[in-house]
């Protein structure tokens, strides 16, 4: 046997979709979990219901990293379609449990692989006979078991995990538990560990973290920021995102004695009827938002348009997939940060934020609503399949300690108070005018909001003058938004080199950072959170002489930001690091091309 | 100075200049609705103007100035008006549409709108045409009908009463510009009604749409308009002080206690049978006719706001203790998420 690799290691369930797997990965996370190693499950599935090839991959991490691997240690095979090319895609020293009925020869029979076959059809058919539409599931609890055995994780430590699971279903955990005996004693029998993977019992790493996927971390902070009006139109990865809002304030915005909901959420027919309820309610003066991904947006665009132009808040957020077109529904992309950034037609520009993380999901939920009422109008958050759908590891969400802040609304006492107004005058120079709503009992509140143009007053007007003003008025509020936003995060300092990315990048860009440590190359890093670009991103390019622009898309969409918003002599640091391929990014994808640029002989003249 | 039960003006219900053309039967239309709304009372900073895009979705600003109004985008003003209805619901809500923008690029959101039953009032001011790109022919143009260069519509006329009473709209009127008389009711018994009122005003475009062969030009509508009957509304709580032979009046109580009274002419007209709605509507559009008065109504069914439970108020006057989950809980939830 070769040296024992513990606690770092990628295990991948290949099976069919619709099969059942989905409680035994879970099983198999969660028992992964209570032993205190950190994991990061990362859910590879397709566009359909029943059939087609999935794989859940659970990497098992003891420095934390929450980002994919390519590596394939431990594969278990459930999937005779993707047998062969599972197999070949095990990393040499690893492991293969498989079906026993899978034909093992010509490709999938490779002399640096270690191979446990076990029957597990027959064993279901054999031990659950009579349970029926139930036995799929318990098939799978079946390769829990297996696992458990030859990664050596106690049967206690499933049977807990189980218990969570299924909380107050004591017979459905005593059936799986079952399962899992028939699998653990089957591969104690027939399966001598030949192979160095194990799991050991940490500390000190993940105590007192949550473990969540980002809908639902959004979900939480659209509740926790205020908003009372959702409008969606169901898609994936965006769904379940509304889901939970909807399970969250029915669960804590109802009034138990009348029945009375503080929230109004709607099914809308399409997204584009989905925005214009936001922005509806919005101009009412309703924190609301919609959630979708990259066609949602596409359909929104002139709404969109419409709010940032007529200045209405509304939030958008928008779980991206990969595109263009329906694309790859279910397999996720960084790929709308540029068509979010100017959304509609015309000279449009918006406010983006870009989470990376769970809490940053839940917490840029709360400041999208801030910033869409405090500059009146809409706000992206781009999220991403992979942030929105999979679960990670997270610190506690903090409870919200400040009130909303509505931001430049006049009630009928400041009417009182003031000698006149006007929609759109620029009265404290940082382009954000004030606005009234309408029910605001007075005879001047009332103005005309209108997408035509329009001047200080909210009349309609052609002049030249009036619609240049206002659209260089447009521009200072960009230019206000740009230093309130969430600042960029900056890790390290005086290196030559750096790093730049964004949103679920951040993950494997950390690795590569310790990676590319190791190989004695020293990069410093700056995330960037939200659009405009804060100034000091200009800053730091400045400080080094190469800055690589990392990103999940094919064309370099914010290094394409960068280079239209950066004087020139900072965009010849810059270099372009893409990704796209519909999985997560892995570190790899960022320390190889960093290496070969940086190793090449011809370095940058100094 | 005559004022209102408000003790407001009939000034304070009037708005900028129209910018329309001169006849233009919206202007007529924006002269009932100012009637309708000033005899209704209608508080204005409670009202909220939306509208689409078009020479319909203009006459926002031709009414209550002190009104905030929303001009929005081609075809998609409700759902705009249903956002802020539910943000709302204390606002009056007035969806001012035409028939390009409710009847072709607008027909999804007017079709889920009335699936809704938002509480508001949606006017279609029909031409049967577009007016500002000049004089295209709209969804609403009848077959046969024809364009100024003499070009035919071939294509078959989308009936947006029919539609809205099959869709399940609980109050559904056709009028004609010309005709205040029967307007000006139906739009008050249209802002006491609890849920979606379409009125489908016909409303001849003077530029483009009223020469021979055309349908919808003044003359073709004043000599193919059947009225179904003539109506007077009746605020609530007002006696009914109408003189009326026993029988000859058709008395329709809305929501709010308020009444239409609809006076019949040559048929004994049900308005709360939808099918005897939707067969008169055919049988007219066959003779090449069109009813006017109010075709359907339905003062049993929940409106969007009550079947959601909103509260009465605003939703922005509901503060955090309201909306954030409180702290004990919060704690819990935490607890539930831990691995």
């Amino acid at each position: 046997m070769t040296q024992r690799a513990v606690n770092d290691f990628t295990i991948r369930v290949a099976t069919v979709n619709g099969s059942g797997s989905q409680s035994s990965n879970l099983a198999i996370t969660n028992a992964i979990l209570r032993l205190g190693v950190p994991v990061a499950p990362k859910n590879v599935f397709p566009s359909n219901i029943e059939g087609l090839p999935t794989w859940f991959d659970i990497r098992v991490t003891a420095k934390g990293y929450q980002c994919r691997t390519r590596d394939v240690d431990v594969l278990v095979a459930l999937n005779a379609t993707t047998w062969q090319s599972d197999v070949v895609g095990v990393k040499p020293g690893g492991v293969v449990l498989h079906e026993a009925a899978f034909p093992v020869g010509g490709e999938t029979l490779r002399d640096d692989i270690t191979y446990y076959p076990v029957p597990f059809a027959q064993l279901a058919k054999e031990r659950f006979a009579d349970k029926g539409d139930l036995r799929k599931y318990l098939m799978n609890m079946i390769y829990v078991g297996a696992l458990a055995y030859l990664l050596e994780i106690p049967a206690e430590t499933i049977e807990e995990g189980l218990r969570a699971q299924f909380r107050t279903k004591a017979a459905a955990v005593e059936l799986n538990m079952q399962a899992v005996r028939v699998g653990l004693d089957y591969a104690r029998e027939h399966c001598e560990k030949r192979d160095p993977y194990r799991l050991e019992p940490m500390t000190g790493k993940i105590e007192g973290s949550l473990f969540m996927d980002g809908n639902r971390a959004a979900a939480l902070g659209c509740v926790m920021g205020g908003c009372t009006v959702a409008a969606w139109y169901p898609i994936t990865p965006s769904s379940s995102l509304c889901e939970y809002f909807i399970q969250y304030c029915e669960k804590h915005r109802v009034e138990k004695q009348t029945g009375e909901r503080k929230f109004a959420i709607l099914q809308a027919e399409d997204e584009l009827a989905a925005a214009g309820i936001v922005f509806g309610a919005g101009w009412a003066g309703a924190r609301a938002m919609t959630s979708t991904s990259g066609p949602g947006i596409s359909l929104m665009a002139e709404y969109a348009g419409y709010g940032y132009f007529a200045e209405v808040p509304g939030v958008i957020f928008d779980v991206q997939r990969a595109g263009p077109s329906t694309g790859l529904p279910t397999r996720t992309m960084q790929g709308d940060v540029a068509f979010a950034y100017n959304l509609s037609h015309g000279d449009t520009k918006h406010i983006v934020l870009l989470p990376a993380t769970v809490q940053e999901a839940y917490e840029f939920a709360m400041e999208a609503f801030e910033l869409a009422d405090r500059f009146q109008t809409p706000v992206f958050v781009l999220s991403d399949l992979d942030l929105g759908m999979n679960s990670w590891l997270s610190p506690p969400l903090p409870y919200p300690e400040k009130p909303f802040d509505r931001g430049k609304v006049l009630t009928a006492e400041d009417l009182n108070r003031v000698p006149s107004w006007g929609r759109y005058r620029d009265v404290d120079k940082d382009g954000i005018p004030y606005r009234t709503l309408p029910g605001t009992k007075h005879s001047s509140a009332g103005f005309f909001t209108r997408g035509t143009g329009h001047d200080e007053e909210a009349r309609y007007s052609e002049l030249p003058e009036v619609w240049k003003r206002n659209l260089d008025r447009l521009v200072r509020k960009h230019e206000t938004a740009r230093t309130a936003v969430p600042a960029p995060v900056v890790t390290g300092k005086g290196q030559r080199i750096a790093i730049l990315a964004y949103g679920t990048t951040h993950h494997a860009v950390r690795e590569a950072l310790d990676r590319l440590r190791e190989a004695d190359l020293k990069v410093d890093y700056l995330r960037v959170r939200a659009l405009p670009l804060s100034p000091e991103i200009a800053t730091f390019i400045q400080r080094h002489d190469r800055v690589y622009v990392v990103e999940q898309n094919r064309d370099g969409q914010l290094y394409g930001i960068l280079r239209t918003e950066l004087p020139t002599h900072l965009v010849q640091r810059l270099e372009s690091i893409r990704h796209y391929n519909g999985v997560p990014i892995d570190a790899h994808a960022i320390i190889d091309p960093v290496l070969e640029a940086e190793r090449a002989p011809a370095v940058v003249a100094e | 100075m005559t004022v209102n039960l408000l003790g407001l003006t009939r000034e304070v219900y009037k708005g900028m200049p129209t910018t329309l053309c001169a006849g233009c039967g919206h202007n007529s239309i924006t002269n009932h609705l100012v009637k309708a709304l000033y005899d209704y009372g209608v508080e204005p900073h409670k009202l909220a103007k939306m509208s689409g895009i078009g020479c319909s979705s203009k006459t926002p600003a031709y009414f209550v100035e002190q009104a905030h109004g929303f001009n929005g985008l081609h075809g998609r003003m409700p759902s705009a008006a249903t956002g802020a209805k539910v943000a709302n619901r204390e606002l009056l809500v007035l969806g001012i549409s035409g028939d390009g923008d409710t009847a072709s690029i607008g027909l999804g959101q007017y079709c889920h709108m009335i699936r809704r039953n938002v509480d508001l009032t949606y006017l279609i001011e029909n031409n049967g045409c577009y007016g500002l790109t000049k004089g295209q022919f709209s969804a609403t143009a009848d077959v046969g009908s024809t364009q100024k260069g003499g070009k035919v519509n071939e294509y078959a006329t989308i009936d947006v009463c029919g539609l809205a009473i099959e869709l399940g709209a609980t109050y559904v009127a056709r009028s004609f510009s010309g005709d205040g008389k029967q307007l000006v009711p139906l739009l008050q018994g249209a802002f006491s009604h609890r849920g979606t009122a379409i009125l489908d005003i016909i409303s001849p475009c003077v530029t483009f749409n009223d020469h021979q062969g055309s349908t919808k030009s003044y003359s073709y509508v004043k000599d193919h308009d059947v009225v179904l009957h003539t109506a007077d509304y009746i605020a609530g709580g007002r006696e009914i002080a109408v003189d009326y032979e026993p029988g000859s009046v058709r008395d329709v109580e809305l929501e709010d206690g308020s009444h239409v009274l609809l006076r019949k002419l040559d048929v004994d007209y049900d308005p709360t049978d939808s099918l005897v709605a939707l067969r008169t509507i055919h049988e007219a559009t066959d003779r090449g006719e069109f009813v006017t008065g109010l075709l359907y109504v339905d003062t049993k069914a929940q409106d969007l706001c009550e079947r959601e439970k909103l509260p009465r108020g605003p939703l922005i006057a509901l503060e955090e203790e309201a909306l954030r989950i409180d702290r004990d809980d919060w704690e819990a939830l935490m607890q539930s998420v831990r691995p």
